[in-house]
């Protein structure tokens, strides 16, 4: 799968590594944006909602055939997992579990794409530096989380009221006296969520692409460790499969239940 | 790791795939399972009625032929009442009008040994007249004698 192009006459190891996991960038200091991530995801997400956007148009209540099976299957999973877990009714939570899903999948899976490919491609047409695997970027992550964790304040105010959201937050668990304590355990809750969402798929999604990059290493390392480390990088890659898939599904099953913790008084 | 900006596009993107999956994916594609699920209920409520309704059909042809075989063996059974009806009925016919031929039959037969006794008291009244006539080798005078013959005619009757 993966056959390293890292030329050890070209570059050393640490400077392969460190060019595979500096971002294309502009701008300075904060005011920086990582190109390669808004371009991949951002295309990412178009090419494949707006596909499934047509899929859903031309969509037939008769026997549904190829792409339109597989989509409602990966949609209606979704939307099981929300019926299952969300109990209000909520035009927005469906939709966005099935965005996190998708989009969260399409972005994973480009880490199965070999390390080299895209990046040397990029380097060929002039493009310096390209990170294709979009979640081993924080500010994706925590982009998604935090807007997660937005639309959960949104939620728990309308389903609460601004009232009975500051009564849960003060009395909860410990009761009034304690609510302090109550206010305090509720704030590290909920600051937890985005946190613990963002960093768990970017942690995930790092480690991954970070193990490819240094089993590519170690194939650079000369021609006889080469076939033992595509060995390794193919049972990677597979296993792999099955991380890409979980933590799409994990973003997907926390945010739901996020949502539902929002819309239930506890 | 270093958050900047990207953040902000990120979250812009991520809005925009929830907006489009909000309006153009889940709407579209839920009404058409859910029509499908109604489409399948359906199919399957009529395949039940369809079901119930073949037996009640089955039912009701079963009755409706024992229906008609009763009929059919009440039309027999006054078929043959009325066939022995007929058959009594030529009988008393047949009978009657045999008797009615055999009375004619009588009756002209009393009525031809009236005429042959008419004729032969006739010729009794001739032959007497003549045998008379021989016996007394003498014309008897028929016209003299009319009274005396008409007399032993009336007595031959």
């Amino acid at each position: 799968m993966k056959t390293s192009m890292a030329d050890a006459g070209a570059q050393t190891s640490s400077e392969y590594i460190s060019h595979h996991l500096t971002n294309l960038q502009v701008g300075e200091g904060f005011w920086t944006f990582h190109l390669d991530t808004l371009i991949v995801s951002g295309l990412l997400g178009l090419i494949f909602f707006g596909l499934m956007a047509l899929l859903a148009r031309n969509a037939t209540n008769g026997v549904p055939t190829g792409l339109q099976n597989f989509i409602e299957m990966v949609v209606s999973m979704a939307d099981d997992q929300v019926k299952d877990t969300f109990h209000a009714k909520s035009a927005l939570v469906t939709p966005l579990a099935i965005t996190i899903f998708i989009w969260v999948f399409v972005m994973n899976a480009m880490d199965l794409i070999p390390v080299d490919f895209i990046p040397m491609t990029a380097y060929a047409a002039g493009v310096p530096y390209l990170k294709i695997v979009p979640t081993t970027d924080p500010n994706l992550t925590f982009a998604m989380s935090l807007s997660v964790f937005a639309i959960m304040i949104v939620l728990n105010i309308k389903y609460k009221g601004i009232g009975g959201f500051t009564r849960e937050a003060l009395t909860v668990p410990f009761g009034k006296y304690l609510f302090p304590v109550n206010l305090l355990f509720r704030i590290i809750e909920d600051i937890a969520k985005p946190i613990s969402l963002a960093l768990r798929l970017f942690g995930n999604m790092y480690a991954g692409e970070m193990v490819f990059i240094l089993l590519a290493v170690f194939a650079g390392a000369g021609f006889l460790w080469a076939p033992f480390a595509a060995t390794l990088s193919l049972g990677w890659a597979l296993f792999h499969i099955l991380i890409i898939t979980l933590q799409a599904f994990v973003f997907m099953m926390l945010t739901i239940v996020y949502m539902s913790m929002a819309a239930e008084s506890h | 790791m270093n958050i900047n900006a990207t953040l902000f596009g990120q979250a812009l993107w991520f809005a925009v795939f929830i907006w489009l999956t909000m309006k153009y994916i889940w709407p579209p594609l839920q009404k058409a399972m859910q029509e499908r699920q109604q489409q399948i209920a359906d199919g399957l409520a009529a395949a039940e009625r369809g079901k119930q309704d073949l037996v009640l059909a089955a039912e009701r042809a079963a009755e409706e032929l024992q229906k008609a075989r009763d009929q059919a063996a009440e039309i027999l059974a006054q078929a043959e009442k009325r066939g022995g009806e007929l058959v009594e009925e030529a009988k008393g016919n047949a009978k009657a009008e045999g008797e009615r031929i055999v009375q004619a039959a009588k009756a002209e037969i009393e009525q031809e040994v009236n005429r042959a006794r008419e004729q032969l008291r006739a010729q009794v009244a001739t032959l007497a007249v003549a045998g008379a006539e021989k016996i007394l080798k003498r014309d008897v005078d028929a016209k003299a004698h009319a009274q005396l013959l008409q007399g032993l005619e009336a007595e031959l009757r």
